[in-house]
């Protein structure tokens, strides 16, 4: 016999889904169906069922091939690697939960690491742009409520976030938006024809690496002032007809991704889009929102945020916290050679890091906490396998607008696995005895 | 002056942090203190004398001492750091952070440096006889004061970022830089004497950008006003004015806006 | 087990009556007991010092989403001020916005051994709950805000205090929360559009009810239920000159209603930070303090407390879930600008300010935030508070004292002013010699706010009975002293007791202690209506479902210490 189990929060990306059931068998070991998700969240939890899944450390050997090894064994050697490493990196933590990343940062203060995570690749500019220009912005549900002038920039979340439009931000009835999409206005910017362009009432074809243009265009046609026929190849009329489209609705909202956030100018993409909202804000309401895309890379940043003051790139070396993307970020730290041992956690450097950073990471001292065969567990010395947080195990996440959501333990793991959590407490546990609780 | 001079003896493993080659920090001390100076790689603390050869002695401020680093210094971070008088020349490479947040004194550097040299700048002379990288002159992360004084001198080129936030001072680059070339400026000025490529003034309030060389793209927020006959850095001639960034906020003074100013030169 | 003996300090303690003699105190247990209690102390010898109860911070933004925001979002208030870890202590970062290890420390450093989050958005109690946890040492609890809720809004509009009620006590469970916290009633609601409510009769957009029936309506619910705090409330038409007179006409709300309940309170409404709303003038050019005609009726009303919100003069960052105002500032001093809307709830704004003796209006700002307290005729109404970091950091605490109680340290900061002569003119301060004493400082930040938090049976005070929170400072308050002396005796407390731990020894840390997370779990009758209206706004309009909204999980709350109150009478 089955059972099903409701508002299960799904463990994939940004839009922290918590609507789904899950049914799993009555003695709670088997994990059978999954209503609600999108294709990519229901295939997680399938997959963490799957026969051949990794169920215990392994350690690469002379020769190339895996071993197997005990947990004792991967935390001994996750233990002394950190322990005599001058500057190790400790990166990733946007699969798991803020008690695993609370664990992990008491264990880079005391080793001195620099704590690193996939904001780094993704939307780490963003959090810079923050920095520089700050970000009117809301909840999710103010989209779903209120929003009549919505803008994908740089982002297709019919692909990456597939449920984004369906629950928040084009379909729903909201409290004010009785009419759903019907009365709502949709604005695609992407030099691409993506699905999610498809179905825009505007469709902007953004000239590749151009976007700080248009969107200074955009602010200089707010102002009335003039523009040159062409900007980023949108015709200047094009964009004086965008800027009154938005300044006319009653609340806009810019989402925007990847296409901005690591394109020419990165950071300054994302400060022009904010400078853009922050104008709107003198006609209408307006908010500008990142698509976040780990499911809990936003929480990383936050537990940083309130035990460091940063939200990622964090330099623990020199016993307080430091920050400076471009010194302390992980990909610069490993192409000039700066950290002499790796510790990757919930994340995947190995498929979206550079190749010159990946062959880094092969090199030096390398420990991968990943429930998946991955290209960064390929890479590594040590490959430790956990349960699977949202579905073996709980803990908070927090969703692209910073909404904290505890997500639930629905069936159990393979028998003796260990959690993130369980094995980072043991590693600090075994570090404290290998330096004799000395920092 | 007196001058401590130090040579590179050992290249660290990773990375030095050498936040004490500083007449500020060297002034007043004999040369044995000065060879204990704590330096990091990493987590670990190290003595300066275990990287370098040191000679000479400090001066009793630090406007009488002069510090002169010899070597490859390519993995030593923060030389110049935070000085307020005195002198330091560095012939060979250096990292990141050359003179950031100096107040005075003077920095030369016979050589590239990487990047974030001048980061916060409040005055005194930072000149590169070679190449910098990323983010010259430019704000602390998040700092809305960047560079508010001082000369910066690069003869070579310079890498992008550079003179963000400016709210003061001048920076003086020989050759071509990379994207973003004082955005959100507030003040300043900026000479390149070769090409650019695109983002000038970007988000600028005010300030003064000059361009001897091309500008691939224009910021849209640029209008063009008039021509104006000028001499910058040596270089007489025709400079077409143009005023932005337009989609930014500007001030107001004796009833006129004023706007950032970009100057390029017109070659035939 | 273990037991203390504080002897021989002066004591000041507004609860027990001593106004500095020389006291022994006696811990046992974790609580204060009689000196005959304890068999074996160890003794503490604290002759030649002050000793008081620990501190009571009635009001302050420590823990939540937009304090993090303000962290996130200014690296640059990092800068150069780190402390690294020693010992027990963890690394330390942050000057405006502290991170919350240093938040604790520093806190404790001053004394201080509970403090109030002041505003908590109840979707995001979560993320409240996890920085109040890793903020060692300090007793904490959150307020969650009610002023621009659309439950609120609606049983208030139709006369529904029952439901009011109810829906408050759920709330309060779901979040962990502690108060009702109200902030700009109506005004952040009506900012979802752009807008803002000005005065209390301006009506919400749409949900068509005003300011002054919101804040009457939630009074009367808070007395409804009894809780043990009053409506805590942050007035509309804050910052904006001449805006004294709304915070007046919200001060009226109050009049004829006394408190109900078991918890000790005499007041039905906390008004905060009202240096900000005690603005004359009706310009920046004829900005003056109208501290007077506020103090006419606080004095005259002793069914209200205040917290002064008082300017510090140092470069900070405002936060505050009025996020219309966050707005208007930062089209004042165009510094970066981040806001946070929140569906259903409330919203917020973070922007850095920085208050500069040059700038005339910050100075006048300065001098109201002291007048409050100089005027007061009942410190144990009074307290301090500088709506961190809003007006300015907490660890400006032992500042504002050396100010209020040494008239010389005032006029040496008057000489600092740039416009001194326009400043005096449009304040009273230059006026008043009071200076306040140790025991006037104690009631305004110990027995003072822990009574108004309904929490006089645990804190604020030395007698048996009372948790023992007890500071020793290395302050001789009968030997000449210099006002710089005030400061900084009180900002390095040489020991601290929280409850009954040894915390700070010699002035060095030495426990991270075991903080209390304080909450209230007010029983009301089952109410059929208002769970349906839940239901049914999660399903349409909530984006998260009802059943993933609880804050739920030790490790959320793992130190829960629960306020049980009885509205089924």
């Amino acid at each position: 016999m089955t059972k099903t189990v409701t508002d299960v929060i799904c463990p994939f990306c940004g839009t922290l889904c918590d609507d789904l059931e899950v049914v799993i068998s009555n003695d709670g070991k088997n994990l059978l169906e999954v209503y609600n998700a999108c294709a990519i969240g229901a295939e997680k939890f399938l997959q963490s069922q799957a026969k051949d899944r990794l169920i215990r450390p392994r350690m690469r050997q002379e020769d190339g091939s895996w071993k197997e090894i005990t947990y004792d064994e991967a935390i001994e050697y996750t233990a002394r690697m950190l322990a005599s490493a001058k500057k190790p990196l400790m990166y990733g933590w946007s699969s798991t939960n803020c008690e695993a990343q609370s664990i992990g940062s008491e264990i880079g203060e005391y080793v001195g690491a620099v704590m690193d995570n996939t904001a780094t690749v993704c939307h780490g500019t963003s959090l810079i742009a923050v920095q520089d220009i700050g970000i009117p912005s809301c909840t999710l549900g103010e989209v779903k409520n209120r929003a009549d002038r919505i803008v994908f920039w740089g982002c297709n979340p019919a692909h990456a976030h597939p449920r984004h439009m369906s629950r928040y931000s084009i379909f729903p009835r909201g409290f004010f938006t009785g009419k759903g999409h019907t009365g709502r206005k949709m604005i695609v910017v992407d030099p691409r024809v993506t699905d999610t362009a498809r179905i825009a009432d505007i469709h902007l074809q953004v000239e590749q690496g151009r976007d700080y243009e248009l969107l200074d265009a955009i602010r200089v046609a707010f102002k009335g002032e003039q523009l040159p026929d062409v900007v980023a190849g949108i015709p200047k009329e094009k964009i004086y007809e965008v800027a009154e489209t938005l300044k006319s609705g009653r609340f806009a909202i810019i989402f925007f991704g990847m296409g901005v956030t690591q394109s020419l100018g990165k950071n300054h993409n994302i400060d022009a889009a904010i400078a853009v909202t922050r104008d709107l804000n003198e006609y209408t309401k307006a908010a500008i929102m990142p698509m976040r895309g780990h499911y809990n890379v936003t929480g990383s940043g936050q537990v940083w945020g309130w035990q460091f003051g940063f939200p990622f790139a964090v330099d623990l070396s020199r016993g307080f916290a430091r920050y400076n993307p471009g010194e302390t970020t992980a990909n610069d730290l490993l192409r000039r050679g700066e950290v002499d041992a790796v510790f990757i956690i919930a994340s995947d450097p190995g498929a979206h890091f550079p190749f010159s950073s990946v062959k880094k990471i092969y090199d030096l001292p390398s420990v991968a906490i990943d429930p998946h065969e991955t290209p960064t567990t390929e890479v590594c010395k040590v490959h430790v396998p956990v349960a699977f947080v949202g579905i073996e195990a709980g803990g908070c996440a927090y969703r692209m607008d910073n909404v904290p959501i505890e997500t639930r333990k629905v069936v159990e793991a393979p028998e003796g696995m260990m959690t993130d959590e369980e094995f980072l407490r043991s590693v600090l546990a075994r570090i404290k005895e290998i330096r004799g609780f000395k920092r | 002056m007196e001058t401590v001079t130090l040579t590179i003896t050992n290249q660290p493993e990773l990375f030095l942090e050498a936040d004490c080659i500083s007449p500020d920090v060297f002034a007043g001390k004999t040369t044995e203190e000065i060879v204990d100076l704590p330096v990091y790689i990493g987590r670990e603390q190290h003595r300066l004398g275990e990287f370098f050869e040191i000679s000479g002695r400090a001066g009793a401020t630090p406007a009488e001492t002069k510090i002169v680093v010899n070597g490859d210094l390519s993995r030593v971070k923060y030389i110049g750091m935070k000085m307020t008088a005195g002198e330091v020349v560095v012939n060979g490479n250096a990292d990141m952070y050359v003179g950031a947040w100096m107040q005075g004194g003077k920095i030369t550097v016979n050589g590239n440096v990487d990047a974030f040299a001048g980061t916060g700048m409040k005055g005194g002379e930072l000149r590169i006889n070679g190449n910098a990288g990323n983010y010259l002159g430019s704000a602390y992360r998040g700092d809305w004061r960047g560079m508010t004084g001082g000369k910066i001198v690069v003869t070579g080129s310079a890498g992008s970022d550079i003179g963000t936030f400016i709210n003061g001072g001048e920076i003086i680059i020989g050759g071509n830089v990379d994207v973003h070339v004082g955005t959100h400026a507030e003040g300043g000025k900026i000479i390149v004497k070769g090409d650019a490529k695109s983002r000038l003034g970007g988000q600028m309030v005010e300030g003064e950008i000059y361009v001897f060389g091309d500008i691939d793209v224009m910021m849209p927020g640029f209008a063009y006003r008039r021509d104006v006959e000028l001499e910058v850095e040596g270089t007489k001639g025709r400079f077409a004015l143009y005023e932005g960034d337009l989609g930014e906020r500007h001030r107001k003074r004796k009833g006129q806006t004023v706007y950032g100013k970009l100057y390029q030169l017109v070659r035939p | 087990m273990t037991e203390y003996l504080i002897k021989n300090g002066f004591v000041f303690d507004p609860v027990l009556g001593i106004r500095g003699d020389a006291t022994d105190i006696a811990i046992k247990d974790g609580k204060i007991v009689e000196t005959d209690a304890v068999k074996n102390p160890k003794v503490i010898d604290a002759t030649g010092k002050t000793v008081m109860a620990g501190g009571v911070d009635i009001h302050a933004h420590v823990a939540g989403p937009k304090v993090n925001i303000g962290r996130n979002f200014r690296p640059e208030d990092k800068l150069f001020n780190a402390r690294p870890g020693r010992g027990i202590e963890r690394m330390q970062g942050g000057f405006s916005v502290p991170t919350t290890i240093r938040t604790g420390y520093n806190y404790a450093r001053m004394g201080y051994t509970t403090v109030m989050e002041a505003a908590m958005p109840p979707l995001y109690a979560r993320h409240t709950h996890e920085e109040i946890r890793d903020t060692p040492i300090i007793d904490q609890g959150a307020f969650p805000v009610f002023g621009n809720n659309w439950f609120v809004l609606e049983y208030l509009k139709n006369h529904e205090l029952e439901n009011a009620a109810a829906y408050i006590a759920w709330l309060l469970r779901a979040t962990k929360g502690y108060a009702v916290k109200v902030v700009n009633p109506g005004g952040t609601e009506a900012w979802g559009w752009g807008l803002n409510c000005e005065n209390i009769h301006d009506p919400v957009p749409y949900f068509d009810i005003t300011p002054a029936q919101i804040v009457k309506g939630l009074i009367e619910a808070n007395e409804y239920l009894g809780l043990p705090h009053s409506m805590h409330i942050h007035a509309n038409n804050l910052g904006n000159p001449g805006n004294y007179t709304t915070t007046l006409d919200t001060f009226k709300l109050s009049e004829g209603i006394r408190p109900r309940g078991r918890f000790g309170r005499q007041q039905v409404m906390h008004h905060t930070h009202v240096q900000f709303h005690s603005y004359g003038g009706d310009s920046w050019r004829n900005f003056e303090s109208r501290a007077d005609a506020i103090m006419d009726y606080v004095n005259a009303h002793d069914n209200i407390t205040i917290d002064m919100g008082a300017v510090t003069l140092d470069e900070t960052t405002t936060m505050t879930a009025d996020g219309p105002f966050e707005h208007h500032l930062t089209e004042l001093n165009h510094l970066k600008w981040a806001n946070a809307d929140v569906e259903l709830e409330t919203g917020s704004g973070v922007v850095p300010y920085i208050y500069s003796p040059s700038i005339k209006v910050c100075a006048i700002q300065w001098c109201m935030g002291l007048e409050l307290a100089l005027l007061a005729k009942d410190p144990m109404r009074v307290f301090m508070s500088t709506d961190h970091p809003n007006a300015g950091p907490f660890i400006r605490y032992p500042r504002i004292m050396k100010w209020l109680m040494s008239q010389e340290a005032r006029e040496q900061q008057i000489e600092t002013f740039k416009h001194k002569d326009k400043v005096i003119d449009a304040t009273h301060i230059a006026g008043i010699d009071r200076e306040l004493d140790l025991y006037e400082i104690a009631q305004m930040t110990r027995a003072g706010p822990a009574k108004a938090l309904g929490l006089s049976e645990m804190y604020g005070g030395l007698a048996p009975g009372l948790t023992a929170d007890v500071v020793v400072f290395a302050f001789n308050p009968n030997e000449p002293y210099a006002p710089d002396d005030i400061e900084k005796a009180f900002g390095d407390v040489e020991h601290l007791f929280k409850t009954g731990v040894h915390i700070i020894n010699n002035h060095e840390i030495v426990s991270n202690g075991n903080k209390r997370t304080l909450w209230v779990n007010a029983r009301v009758h089952e109410n059929p209506q208002v769970m349906r209206d839940v239901r049914e706004k999660f399903l349409r309009y909530y984006t998260v479902t009802l059943n993933n909204y609880e804050v739920r999980g030790h490790h959320y709350v793992p130190n829960p210490y629960v306020i049980e109150v009885d509205a089924t009478q």
